[in-house]
Order: structure tokens, then C-alpha cells, then sequence
């Protein structure tokens, strides 16, 4: 049932990627995503014990949280941009090292909240050690977005259901 | 004629981020700023020229171009999934080499000396 799955997704990856639907590459693509299912289909998932409408809960709401993602970026772009093109001086770019705590239990949680405060603007996530994160804040306004825990519970909604609840 | 246009204002939106990101890296004051500002003015302007192109060849409906903005799709999520990893990489390894944490304070006593 798994290596099914990652076969469909696999092979659903090939068709947008070949574009092609004769009969010559399409049994290419069987051919071919049934190899890599049967070498590596071990890597993809660590945790299988959620359900299928777990997943399903999973794939509906990380779209939304992307969105949410981009609003955000583009929110704290606008301050970079503002702060790279202030006069000489810079007075409102104040460089802190801030110290989280983060709740998130599982690695993939704990990975997704570090990539998620790295790709917003200002944020930079320099280490994480259990479950402190050090990171580096380029002014005020991105130190207070970071020490919130919006994103935090965002993750935890999506990620790390069973714990949440 | 309106995806054209949409395409050029996204575009054109994404440049002035991508100026952004080059000015930061010049003007900021120590490694950790720069950082700042060469890791993540990309991704905002590269998602959003990215997304220009893919309205464009959308404009032109048909299967293949589906495909193709498919593809530029594949492209955006990659880039938002490689562009913090290879930041944080070169943060770390300056951290861990001790770059100097630039702040105010350490700018008033080098004018003042």
C-alpha cells in the first residue's frame, strides 16, 4: 500500500515532467518509477503510522500554509527593502542573536519551523540544538515577528496533530 | 493582452526586489547582514518572475503549456526548499569561523576612537 503511493506520486511527477503520452513513454515511466520504488522507497516517509485522512488533513492545509508563508515573506521583503535602501546609517538595523524555545517534538516539525524562519526575510536560523534554535535577527520588527510562536503553532496543526490534540 | 500585462508588472515587481537584494549586499555592515539580504531577496523576486512566466504561458491555454507551468511550479518549490539550506550553511560555517557580530554600539566606539 505504501509502495503504491509513492509509485502513483512518482509517477504522477513523470507526467508533468515528460509531457509525453504515447505508448513509448509512458512504459518508460512505469518502468522507471517502479526501479526507484523499489530501491528507495524506504527513504521517503519516516513516520507511516498516520492515517489516511491524517495525510489527507496534511495535504489540504500545507497549500495554506504556504500561502500563508508568501504573505509573510513578502511582508518582512518590503522591510529588507526598505532597510537596504534607507540613508547612511541604517538606524533601524539592530543585528541580535535571539535564543527560541520550540514545543514541535518531531524532526520533520522541528526542520520545517527552521526552514520556514530561514525563508522569511530577516531571519536567519544559524543552529538548533535539541529544542533551542540560536538565531540571527537583522532589526526589531523581524526580532518580535520570531519571538511569536504563530508559525510554531501553524506547524503544530499540520505536522504534529496527535500531539497537539 | 491582460496576462502580458500581468506578467510584466510581476516581472517588473520582482526586479525591484532583486535591486533590493543588491543593494543590501553592498550597503549592510557585516557578514551576517549581507546574508541577509543575498539569501532572501532571491526569493521573493525569483518566485515572482517565475510566477510572470508561468501566466504568460498560461495565456495561451493548452495542455503542454499546463505542463510547462507545472514545471515552473516544480521550479519555485525548489528554490524555496534549496535557497534556505545553502544559507544556513554559509551562516553556520561563519558563526562557527567567528565572524563578528556587527551592532550600533560597536559603531559609535570605533567613530568615537
Amino acid at each position: 500500500m505504501y509502495r503504491l503511493c509513492i509509485f502513483l506520486l512518482l509517477f504522477g511527477i513523470w507526467i508533468i515532467f515528460s509531457g509525453q503520452f504515447d505508448g513509448f513513454h509512458i512504459t518508460l515511466g512505469i518502468l522507471s518509477t517502479a526501479f526507484i520504488t523499489a530501491i528507495s522507497s524506504n527513504f521517503f516517509f519516516e513516520n507511516r503510522s498516520h492515517g489516511v485522512a491524517n495525510r489527507l488533513h496534511q495535504i489540504i492545509r500545507i497549500p495554506w500554509y504556504l500561502v500563508w508563508m508568501l504573505y509573510q515573506i513578502w511582508l518582512s521583503n518590503i522591510h529588507i527593502l526598505r532597510l537596504a535602501l534607507s540613508p547612511i546609517g541604517m538606524p533601524e538595523v539592530e543585528p541580535k542573536l535571539v535564543r527560541i524555545k520550540t514545543n514541535l517534538k518531531t524532526d520533520f516539525g522541528r526542520w520545517m519551523l527552521a526552514n520556514s524562519i530561514t525563508l522569511t526575510p530577516g531571519t536567519i536560523t544559524i543552529d538548533i540544538k535539541d529544542d533551542e534554535l540560536l538565531i540571527h535577527s537583522i532589526s526589531n520588527l523581524t526580532t518580535e515577528g520570531v519571538e511569536g510562536d504563530d508559525m510554531e503553532r501553524k506547524i503544530a496543526a499540520i505536522f504534529e496533530r496527535e500531539t497537539t490534540n | 493582452m491582460i496576462p502580458a500585462t500581468i506578467c510584466v508588472v510581476l516581472v517588473c515587481i520582482g526586479f525591484l526586489f532583486f535591486i533590493g537584494g543588491a543593494a543590501g549586499i553592498i550597503r549592510f555592515p557585516d557578514f551576517y547582514t549581507r546574508m541577509h539580504a543575498a539569501g532572501k531577496g532571491d526569493t521573493m523576486s525569483v518566485f515572482l518572475i517565475l510566477m510572470g512566466l508561468a501566466t504568460y504561458q498560461l495565456a495561451d491555454f493548452s495542455l503542454a503549456n499546463i505542463l510547462v507551468a507545472g514545471k515552473i511550479l516544480f521550479i519555485t518549490i525548489f528554490i524555496m526548499w534549496a535557497s534556505p539550506t545553502s544559507t544556513h550553511a554559509l551562516i553556520k560555517a561563519g558563526f562557527e569561523e567567528g565572524q563578528k557580530l556587527w551592532t550600533p554600539d560597536v559603531e559609535k566606539e570605533d567613530s568615537g576612537e
